[in-house]
């Protein structure tokens, strides 16, 4: 079930102490982890405890006031949120941030931005190689449209979808990228049972099939604990707890903090 | 025009992609080019020409707005302060440097642009109402160094008398001649936007619209991506301003005031937020308000009027036309023109078999 694809791989993310405050709120303190290469990586964690932080710190939304962040080698802990996305991570988000005026194909077409070149005066004539720059990631997007079973809505405007089809867009155009680190904010919230597992399937055909290391945040148990290799457990803007779901879900220190404490505390 | 997409088959993705993808609107074109190239300087005269020649100049400028506001959405109440920009630049260069058109036009453009971005510096860090402010600012900031630096204005009543543009040794110096050269011009800023708006480029316009946040995440340099639409905006402005000082003949600042900032805004809503075919409507529709209004009121005003006032109230009667017109539209069709014109077309794509 776990430990298959990612646990031998090299390192592809990793934080280093990270502390982030906002005001006088501390979000996330001093918290360290290593997604490694091929892997899904799951984040999980009761309301408020920094989970989304993480991502937006590795999305370059936020920078960490205190430790770094490495994907590949390179530290990106202040790196633009754009340069970012040319470095080859992609995210999608908790509450869906797709162009709502725009089709699903101009959508995904728009995840690509960061691997076309056109420039202003190209666009301006659509000639030679603007158009077959079109064209070329035009196929690609019809790929990922195929891919995610998009076909017949390729030109209907993504605010005129269902929520659990604008989230696949959202998938899609994050995917559209091509990133070798994708990170999904809460991907199945919302969604009804069928929903979920024909995302958890097209998930793990990523992670799977096109070798993307993944990082999650996840509500659903049932989904974080079938999926993952590795599980980290944040309270309080802190890392209670790593490791594979089967160490997590037998770690006290995780089920104090999603259930409580007992009368006697238990210290692990 | 009215088309149905059923029975065309597309087999490149190239095919689907192209501006006009099905045969019928190809011939829609053709018959648009015959219309305003062959027929209508045939039939019409000089006088109905440079009404012409007013619409296709004020498309040109109406595009350009159109593209930042509509398109990025970044609001400028600065448009006709670009004009000025390109239209003096071209006057100083066509007088001091004997330049001809086919150069003046373009460098007009560029200086626009040049100081469009400028002015566009600001919107990293403001939006909406205090960038209309920022705009506003400029608007009048640019007026004021043209009209009171000399070697820009051209020192008496800050206006430069504009030689005529000359094409292979003909000068071209009625509207019936001036006609081709401005529709020439404004066909070609046609087809640019429409390109610009499906390519790479339009899609990170709209993209900092809808979501800025999403975007900047996606990987597009918003701040940049502003900073373009405010070059293309005001490169368009530019353009339209030398057009407008070769209509007239003159560069003067005092067709490049507020008021007409306002008048292309108006034009950009009414015809249309975000589209090019609204932008073309919003512009001949503007354009031609006030020349009907007079019309009707030459033709029916003295019923209600003596002719002694009737010039002052066909001059007030057109600002409440006007005012009243964007309220409506704002109201019924914010989406302007140019949805009325799908609304249409979708009806009889299917008519009459609708259901």
């Amino acid at each position: 079930m776990t430990d298959t694809a990612g646990s031998g791989g090299s390192v592809k993310l990793k934080f280093d102490g990270v502390a982030k405050n906002f005001g006088g709120v501390r979000a996330v303190s001093g918290v360290s982890a290593e997604v490694r290469e091929g892997e899904i990586f799951s984040i999980i964690g009761p309301n408020g405890a920094g989970k989304t932080t993480m991502l937006n710190m590795t999305s370059g939304f936020y920078h960490p006031d205190e430790g770094s962040i490495n994907f590949e080698d390179t530290d990106i802990s202040q790196t633009q949120p754009s340069k970012i996305a040319a470095l080859g991570i992609s995210r999608t988000f908790q509450n869906i941030a797709l162009f709502r005026g725009l089709t699903v194909l101009e959508n995904l077409m728009l995840g690509r931005h960061v691997l076309m070149k056109t420039g202003v005066l190209a666009a301006f004539a659509y000639w030679g190689p603007a158009q077959r720059e079109e064209v070329e990631h035009r196929q690609r997007c019809e790929e990922i449209i195929d891919f995610l079973k998009l076909t017949d809505l390729r030109k209907t405007p993504a605010g005129a979808l269902a929520y659990g089809l604008q989230k696949r867009v959202e998938l899609g155009r994050a995917l559209a990228s091509e990133p070798r680190l994708l990170l999904l904010d809460e991907p199945m919230a919302g969604m009804n049972q069928e929903e979920k597992e024909d995302l958890v399937r097209y998930v793990l055909d990523v992670n799977q099939e096109w070798g993307t290391t993944i990082a999650l945040i996840e509500h659903d148990m049932g989904v974080v604990m079938d999926i993952s290799d590795h599980v980290m457990v944040m309270d309080m803007g802190e890392r209670i707890s790593f490791g594979t779901p089967d160490e997590v879900r037998a770690d006290p220190r995780v089920i104090e903090a999603y259930l409580g404490t007992t009368d006697h505390k238990e210290v692990a | 025009m009215f088309h149905r997409e059923s029975g065309y088959f597309k087999t490149s993705y190239q095919a689907d992609m192209a501006l006009y993808p099905l045969p019928i609107a190809k011939y829609t074109i053709w018959a648009f080019l015959a219309i305003f190239f062959v027929a209508c300087p045939m039939l019409l005269d000089e006088y109905h020409l440079s009404i012409i020649n007013l619409v296709a100049i004020a498309v040109v400028g109406v595009l350009g707005l159109n593209i930042l506001v509509g398109y990025t959405g970044q609001i400028s109440i600065g448009h006709a302060a670009f004009m000025s920009v390109g239209a003096y630049t071209a006057a100083n260069l066509a007088t001091k440097l004997d330049l001809p058109f086919w150069l003046t036009v373009p460098l007009g453009g560029l200086m626009a642009a040049f100081i469009g971005i400028l002015v566009g510096i600001p919107s990293l860090r403001i939006k909406g109402l205090y960038l209309a402010i920022a705009t506003l600012a400029a608007q009048f900031i640019i007026e004021w160094i043209i009209n009171h630096t000399p070697s820009i204005s051209g020192g008496v009543a800050a206006s430069i008398e504009m030689p005529r543009p000359v094409f292979f040794g003909m000068e071209l110096a009625n509207q019936a001649e001036l006609y081709y050269f401005l529709m020439f011009i404004m066909v070609i800023a046609i087809i640019g936007a429409l390109n610009l708006v499906r390519s790479r480029i339009g899609r990170s316009f709209i993209a900092v619209r809808d979501q800025e946040i999403a975007a900047e995440i996606i990987g597009i340099n918003v701040f940049k991506t502003k900073l373009i639409a405010f070059a293309v905006s005001s490169f368009y402005a530019g353009v339209c301003g030398v057009m407008y000082t070769y209509y007239l003949g003159i560069a003067n600042y005092e067709n490049f005031q507020l008021i007409t900032s306002i008048d292309y805004l108006a034009m950009v809503i009414i015809g249309g937020l975000g589209s090019i075919l609204g932008s073309i409507f919003g512009a001949a529709f503007i354009t031609m308000l006030p020349i009907v209004i007079r019309l009707w009121m030459e033709a029916f005003g003295s019923i209600f009027v003596d002719d002694a006032a009737l010039a002052q109230v066909i001059a007030q009667f057109r600002l409440i036309i006007f005012g009243g017109l964007i309220i409506v539209f704002l109201v019924v069709e914010p989406d302007g023109l140019a949805k009325l014109w799908q609304n249409i077309r979708n009806y009889f794509r299917t008519w009459p078999f609708s259901y």
